[in-house]
């Protein structure tokens, strides 16, 4: 790996800042340079929100990205709309698709797809705000960028406290869920 | 494994501050620096500091005015509007010497304008917009960690040459996250024996002021106040320089645009054409030299600025007229790519520009 440019993508709500925070923050830890930067627009609630992450071996220049994308995850139907187009040829797009409905292969055949059933997955373990985390099961299934311990790591630092007992498990069931 | 954490700009620069020994910070809202006094409100007082929401940025500037009249380290942060609004107290405080340390996290203007990304405070932050002879030290990081390592020097440029003092960023290094290691310093030791506390009982009042109505007295003092500028022009300046013998373009950009310019730089080289970037940290005081000094291969001389033209001024300031200079920008909150800046550099070199 040299660089990976990554598009998180999805309505304002469904976690997706937060997805590309816990990537950025486990490329991190293992020693690469990372850059995450968010839409911070006039975004509206229920509108789209999206983040971008570059991992890197090396000192990264500008952390906007604006094509040329290696992974996109796109959680909504507007964010393939939007960013699909950009996906490198040869690249990768976790698509959420209990929401997106669109036939990907049809719109690009030079893309690889990854299709999840985050929404409905996260619905049934009983809590839709997890569906992020769900998402995040592609990464392992996909791109070998990290393990299951690396993200156990940053969840169990990030939900440090009171709440530890109830949000890691869940999260991580959700990500077992999105492995299976 | 690494001590960094992945941070914000904005709550990294805050956490800076108060790691610098920052006592008092005076602020009021506006996007895209929010998460600077929201750091601020929740961490001051519990580590014994305290934070002022004032009712302006008029306001907090001038609390600022006061505070640093107490000898304590004072800040202030805002955005290219509320920026504007604290003009007449930083000439005030230049005009009465106090240190003071202000964060512009710029949006794009003029007027309200919007909250995306620009660099059109340019002027505002190094010629100022206040009245009177003066000069604001300005930094400008392109990284989060150069940001924080800035806020330390900042405040001991500040104190030590009693002046106000600003970091210049745009939206996007506020906004954005990268990992950084806050690396605190001990202050600079200085005199400090022109503060006002109350304790006359053993002295003469001090007065810190800015009104001097008698014209001789004036002149010497703004004398005496240009030495210092003039001390902190030969000694303050910073800027990173990759342009080397041999080169024919020399790209000048300053914050998140060099580090644009720096992948569009990859770029050219990639393609055989030789290219180096010349990137500010202090816009004032500015390296002209660096510019002056340009090897001789240098064909053009290229600036990639998010404003129509305000960075290019000091440039040709210190080309002088030895290289032609070009103006490559977006403004508005609208960013180039780096692709955008290569190609203007190939049409450049064609002499279609």
């Amino acid at each position: 790996m040299a660089t990976q440019k990554m598009v998180f993508s999805g309505f304002g709500g469904q976690g997706i800042l937060v997805l590309g925070e816990v990537v950025a923050t486990i490329a991190m830890k293992k020693g690469n340079h990372v850059t995450w930067m968010p839409s911070y627009g006039a975004e509206m609630r229920g509108g789209t929100a999206n983040c971008a992450v570059i991992v890197s071996d090396s000192l990264i220049g500008s952390p906007i990205v604006q094509s040329n994308i290696d992974i996109l995850c796109a959680m909504n139907e507007p964010s393939v709309t939007k960013f699909l187009p950009k996906l490198r040829a040869g690249g990768l797009i976790i698509a959420n698709t209990s929401i997106i409905k669109s036939d990907i292969k049809a719109i690009r055949n030079d893309v690889d797809v990854l299709p999840i059933d985050a929404s409905n997955i996260a619905g049934e373990i009983g809590n839709l705000r997890v569906a992020n985390m769900v998402m995040l099961a592609g990464f392992l299934k996909k791109t070998g960028m990290f393990t299951m311990d690396d993200i156990k790591e940053v969840l169990q630092e990030r939900f440090a406290g009171a709440r530890s007992k109830d949000l890691i498990p869940l999260n991580l069931k959700a990500i077992e869920r999105g492995m299976a | 494994m690494s001590q960094k954490v992945l941070m914000k700009g904005n709550e990294a620069i805050a956490e800076a501050a108060i790691q610098a020994g920052c006592k008092a910070f005076f602020g009021y809202p506006i996007t895209p620096q929010n998460e600077i006094p929201e750091y601020m409100s929740l961490h001051m007082e519990k580590r014994g500091g305290v934070f002022v929401q004032a009712e302006s940025e008029v306001s907090a500037i001038n609390m600022c005015y006061g505070a640093a009249a107490t000898g304590a380290r004072v800040m202030t942060s805002s955005s290219s509007p509320g920026m504007a609004l604290k003009q007449e107290g930083i000439s005030y405080m230049s005009g009465a010497d106090l240190p003071v340390l202000m964060v512009n996290v710029s949006r794009c203007g003029p007027g309200l304008g919007g909250i995306l990304p620009a660099q059109g405070d340019y002027f505002m932050a190094t010629r100022g917009g206040g009245n009177g002879d003066y000069r604001t030290p300005v930094y400008a990081p392109a990284y989060i960690q150069e940001a924080t390592d800035l806020v330390f020097e900042a405040f001991d440029v500040a104190e030590k040459y009693r002046t106000p003092v600003m970091i210049l960023l745009d939206g996007m290094l506020g906004q954005m996250m990268e990992p950084v290691e806050i690396k605190p310093r001990p202050p600079v030791q200085v005199d400090k024996s022109w503060v006002t506390i109350g304790d006359t009982a053993n002295r003469k009042p001090n007065v810190v002021n800015s009104l001097s109505l008698l014209g001789d007295v004036l002149e010497q003092q703004n004398f005496e106040r240009f030495k210092k500028y003039e001390q902190l022009e030969r000694v303050g300046v910073m800027v990173e320089n990759t342009v080397k013998d041999g080169d024919e373009i020399a790209i000048v950009a300053y914050g998140v645009p060099a580090r644009i310019a720096q992948n569009a730089i990859e770029e050219l080289v990639g393609e055989g054409i030789k290219a180096g970037l010349v990137r500010p940290i202090t816009l004032w005081p500015f390296p002209y030299d660096t510019l002056a000094n340009l090897p001789a291969s240098v064909k053009h001389v290229v600036v990639a600025e998010l404003s129509m033209g305000q960075l290019i001024e000091d440039v040709r300031l210190g080309v002088n007229g030895k290289f032609p200079v070009h103006l490559v920008n977006r403004c508005g909150g609208m960013v180039f790519e780096p692709a955008e800046i290569a190609e203007a550099v190939r049409k450049i070199i064609k002499g279609g520009v």
